[in-house]
């Protein structure tokens, strides 16, 4: 809003609708409200317990300052960092839709590699949601009409095709309640988050996994696609090594000369990922 | 006070208030955050609007047509300039790009208009709707592309920016044995953390600017060239500055905009750049291509150095002069150096902070690791072989003081070099491949007039006014302990005026030069206040000693306050240099030593440690010399790990213009940092025997830390920033 890219009339403050608590849900998993901050998410006991590939994620994004505001519906919902994105001047898909996309044939090096279409290459950048991708996470909504929906995080986020301004499942005026967590999975769990900083830096890539004592497990990459990118077959590679995992995920991958690296670079955080797991 | 002779004893030399490590007296304003930047002196003068500036959207080319009066019927709006409104404003002395005025457009986010409104928020939304019709022509924005048909960059009175000495092609030819590489360094946006900002105002013909300003006298000339209006009729204000590395050395568009926009609102304006258009509309330090050879003996003894460098700039600017060093930094060899100047469309390159050494040296210390290696030497050892006490290319000019044997040797030990590997690839440690590095840094020492004026108030306190600024160096402090010691007083006698054009003309902060001249322009006057005080109570001034708040000689002591018993005394004067920087090299040394890990699957680097030696002279307060340092060890690091302006070729701009796309070290990246400063004094510098570090710490890191990459991985980067990519497919 503040650099003219989103002109709305009116904002709503949804503050106040009490969406901040995290509760135990009858399977045993648990009920994020959307109102839920990073920080304090990442500091619950039962998700640093049961779900720690979460609170590593949640603690590899943004800033300290940042984490106490964001919360778990905004999070979800944050937009690219494509730079041209944030350059009015810029012809853009997302921000105009048809007007073509500066990044194409640009300084691309952030930019997304799987899943990108002709009309933007631009990534999905969090992390939190890579998390609870690996976690087969489900977002809870309600219409204007009042009714709900629960949403796979699958199917959340959408890639761009011919249509990159729709960026996700959501209808007009739809609100996210809560995300639910299944029963915890087990196992080890990993964020491994790749980035030319320490600190306060998109992912170039990240790993999210929970790998089983038995070497099999799930794996969803962050920094590479529009969305969370996870592939049961990549899944089901898992035993066979991080070749093998990277080949499946990366597959068909269009690369620019300047995220290029990005294709060896899932492979070898994912190899990072796979021996941690294994010692 | 001309200095044209070496210093001798002076009251400085008690060193009892001078080389204490003190803290800021500024500090408790700082982090109060009562200290008054530029954009937050709402007190000055009542009712000040808003401005907001356009910037270009294209790069080269013209405007057409703007049609402002949609924004000028937006709620709250006052009033909008447009550039087609006015001619382009006389340039700078030291600037090539247009700041504001005209229909052509030298660069993106040039300025193109301002909305002053009643409050921010109005002024941006009416900013949208300027509707602007652009006639965009193609440019050139590729320096890899016009670096070949550069040609060799034209100095001030149009000679050619070349120099040799000896015959370096013979030298090369012969020598034993040789290394030949080209590096590259790309653009960098200084990221202060303060924007330009500026609130103007006008009084009749005069115009007051409350601004973010390293040269206040710079900015006075410039502003009044800028209005076409004469130089009395313009005053700069500049207290504090939140940062500048070089960036706030000139007046850029937000002072001329504000002051125009002042003018034609009839009201006070106010304004920041805004932080997505700095990169673009303001200068930065201009990427280079330099190419290295080194011929050497077997023995390791330098015999011919060749350093060519090329960068861009817009038409009519300046080259990066990358080279300087290598003209006197290390001893014998033939050598020739030159700069050559692509000319582009991008913004305007200019100084940022050790302009020339800092990407000079980047290069040129890669090169000597390279060069050691393939002689099997130490890398330490063979710049120590290759020392020299005189300028290599004038044999009858001595270095002033050189402790550079001594920097290296010290930080040696310090580091712990002697447990460095010399075989690269080797020091495995978990996840990590770990390796050592060191580079040597150089950076030239400038004198430059600088005035002042001491008032000793009858309260017996020490007022210092000089337009000098502190752009966060720690300049108020060394101010008030160089009065403090020449007028025998504690610091908390001393009180210390900055930044404002109505004072006496100082240095200013720039170069490194800004400690050693100011400080010596304080000295001045406090001599011219010393004479008077002695005078007063009857004492002789070359004779009298001032100590403890007292004048005293042989038996007699009075009271400093009794020289002020019938009114204010007033000391003004300007040290001045005579040719001691020509007749001696003046320059300061650094060794810097840097233990790096990188990871052997991503091939992420990170800083494990850095050690740093560095000689400058006289440290006036260790305290703020070692934060100097510390803090350009960290951008010398960002320079090596992760600093760019991504440059696209085809609009022409750098893309990543906000600080969250141009990453610059977090505190997660910067270990703990050892400074260790050379006992040592410059009587050939000024009284204070002083010369500067705040450009001496950035110089030399970046290769260290490239070295020990190198060390780390055995994958030889010569292209900044050494990002993951550059050795991911090569490691083991
Ligand atoms: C410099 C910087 C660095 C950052 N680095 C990282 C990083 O490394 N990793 C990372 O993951 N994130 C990073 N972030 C993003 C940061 O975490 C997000 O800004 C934050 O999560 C957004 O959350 P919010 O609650 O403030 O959302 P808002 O900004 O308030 O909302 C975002 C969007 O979601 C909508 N929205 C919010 N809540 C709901 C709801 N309940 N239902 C429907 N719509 C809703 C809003 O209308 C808006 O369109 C960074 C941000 C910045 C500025
Ligand atoms: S990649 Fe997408 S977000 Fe970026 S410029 Fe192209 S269309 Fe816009």
């Amino acid at each position: 809003m503040k650099l003219e890219v989103e002109t709305p009339a009116h904002l709503i403050d949804v503050n106040g609708l009490g969406l901040d608590e995290i509760t135990e849900t009858e399977e045993g998993g648990l009920r994020i409200g959307a109102l839920v901050s990073n920080t304090d998410l990442a500091a619950d006991d039962r998700i640093k317990r049961d779900y720690a590939v979460l609170s590593r994620a949640l603690v590899a994004g943004a800033s300290g300052q940042l984490r106490n505001k964001a919360t778990t519906g905004g999070n979800l919902l944050q937009r690219t960092r494509c730079p041209y994105f944030y350059d009015t001047n810029m012809p853009c898909n997302k921000r105009s839709p048809g007007a073509g996309c500066a990044a194409i044939g640009g300084y691309s090096r952030q930019l997304g590699i799987v899943g990108v279409s002709d009309s933007c290459i631009a990534t999905y950048p969090g992390d939190m949601a890579i998390a609870m991708r690996v976690l087969d996470a489900v977002v809870e909504t309600v219409g204007p009409d009042g009714k709900t929906r629960q949403i796979p995080l699958e199917d959340f986020h959408k890639l761009p095709g011919d249509t990159p301004e729709v960026e996700n499942a959501l209808y007009p005026g739809e609100l996210i309640t809560a995300v639910i967590l299944p029963p915890p999975p087990g196992g080890k769990h990993f964020y491994h988050k790749v980035r030319d900083r320490a600190s306060y830096a998109f992912a170039l890539v990240s790993v999210a996994a929970v790998i089983q004592p038995d070497g099999t497990g799930r794996v969803a990459i962050g920094g590479i696609a529009p969305k969370p990118w996870r592939k049961p077959e990549a899944d089901a590679e898992l035993p066979n090594g991080a070749e093998a995992v990277a080949r499946v995920l990366t597959e068909g991958a269009t690369t620019t000369r300047d995220n290029a690296f990005k294709v060896p670079l899932v492979e070898r955080t994912l190899a990072s990922v796979i021996e941690q797991a294994k010692s | 006070m001309r200095f044209d002779t070496p210093a001798t004893r002076n009251p400085i030399d008690r060193l009892k208030v001078i080389g204490k490590p003190t803290d800021r007296i500024d500090g408790p304003l700082k982090v109060t955050g009562t200290a008054p930047y530029a954009y937050e002196r709402h007190d000055v003068v009542p009712n000040q609007a808003y401005g907001y500036i356009l910037g270009s959207a294209i790069a080269t080319g013209r405007i057409r047509s703007m049609d402002v009066s949609k924004a000028k019927q937006a709620p709250g709006v006052i009033d909008v300039v447009s550039t087609l409104d006015h001619k382009p404003v006389p340039l700078g002395e030291h600037n090539t790009a247009n700041l504001f005025g005209g229909a052509k457009i030298d660069h993106y986010h040039q300025a193109i208009a301002l909305v002053i409104a009643e409050t921010f928020e109005e002024a941006r939304a009416a900013s949208a709707l300027i509707d602007v019709d652009y006639k965009r022509d193609d440019g050139s924005f590729d320096l890899e592309k016009h670096a070949d048909s550069a040609n060799l960059a034209k100095g001030p009175d149009g000679e050619e920016m070349a120099d040799h000495f000896g015959d370096f092609e013979g030298a090369y030819e012969a020598a034993e044995v040789t290394t030949d590489a080209t590096y590259r360094t790309p653009a960098e946006t200084h990221a202060m953390m303060e924007p330009h900002a500026t609130i103007a105002h006008w009084d009749g013909d005069k115009v007051t600017v409350w601004t973010s300003n390293q040269m206040i006298q710079w900015g006075k000339r410039d502003l009044a060239k800028a209005l076409r209006i004469p130089e009395e009729k313009v005053r700069v204000d500049s207290p504090y500055i939140g940062g500048g590395f070089g960036s706030k050395l000139f007046i850029r568009a937000d002072v001329v905009v504000a002051a125009i926009g002042a003018r034609q609102a009839g009201r006070p304006v106010k304004l920041a750049l805004q932080r997505p258009l700095i990169a673009n509309n303001t200068t930065h330090r201009p990427a280079t291509i330099q190419r290295i050879r080194l011929g050497a003996a077997k023995d390791g003894r330098l015999t011919a150095i060749a350093h060519e460098s090329t960068s861009g700039n817009l038409p009519d600017g300046k080259p990066e002069e990358a080279v300087n060093q290598t003209k006197v930094f290390y001893a014998g060899a033939h050598r020739k150096v030159a700069l050559r100047l692509a000319k582009m469309n991008m913004p305007e390159g200019n100084a940022m902070r050790a302009p020339g050494e800092a990407p000079g040296l980047m290069a040129l210390e890669i090169a000597m690791d390279e060069m050691a290696e393939k002689l099997g030497m130490d890398p330490v050892e063979f710049r120590i072989l290759n020392d020299t006490q005189v300028d290599p290319m004038d044999a009858d000019r001595p270095f002033s003081r050189r402790n550079f044997v001594e920097c290296l040797r010290r930080g040696a030990k310090e580091f712990g070099w002697d447990k460095r590997s010399s075989t690269p690839g080797k020091t495995v440690d978990g996840d990590w491949l770990v390796g050592m590095g060191m580079a040597a840094g150089y950076r030239g020492n400038l004198l430059m007039k600088s005035a002042a004026r001491v008032r000793l108030g009858k309260d017996g306190i020490v007022t210092v006014e000089t337009d000098m600024t502190d752009i966060g160096t720690g300049t108020y402090t060394i101010l008030a302990q160089t009065a403090a010691e020449m007028m025998g007083l504690p610091l908390e006698r001393v009180k210390v005026t900055l930044g404002d054009s109505d004072f006496p003309i100082s240095a200013g902060s720039g170069g490194q030069w800004g400690a050693n001249n100011s400080t010596a322009g304080v000295y001045a006057a406090c001599v011219k206040l010393r004479e008077q005080a002695a005078e007063k109570v009857g004492l002789d001034p070359q004779k009298a000693n001032f100590t403890n708040g007292r004048i005293h000689l042989a038996n007699k002591s009075v009271p400093l306050t009794d020289a002020v018993a019938d009114g204010e005394l007033v000391g003004e004067d300007a040290i001045e240099y005579g040719d001691l920087d020509k007749q001696y090299q003046q320059a300061t040394f650094a060794g810097h030593f840097v233990q790096m890990s990188v990871n052997r699957f991503t091939g992420v680097p990170r800083i494990d440690r850095m050690v740093a030696v560095c000689s400058a002279g006289r440290i006036l307060n260790p305290k703020s010399a070692r934060s100097q340092v510390i803090g350009a060890m960290t951008m010398g690091a960002g320079a090596a790990l992760m600093e760019h302006l991504a440059v696209d070729k085809r609009f022409g701009f750098f893309v990543n213009h906000d600080l969250a796309n141009y990453e610059v070290p977090v505190h997660a990246d910067i270990p703990h940092q050892e400074v260790h400063f050379i006992d040592d004094v410059d009587p050939y510098s000024s009284p204070m025997k002083a010369k500067g570090v705040g450009e001496l710490g950035i110089c030399g890191v970046g290769a260290a830390i490239a070295n020990a990459i190198y060390n780390a991985t055995g994958v030889r980067t010569r292209d900044y920033p050494i990002t993951l990519e550059h050795h991911l497919g090569r490691l083991a």
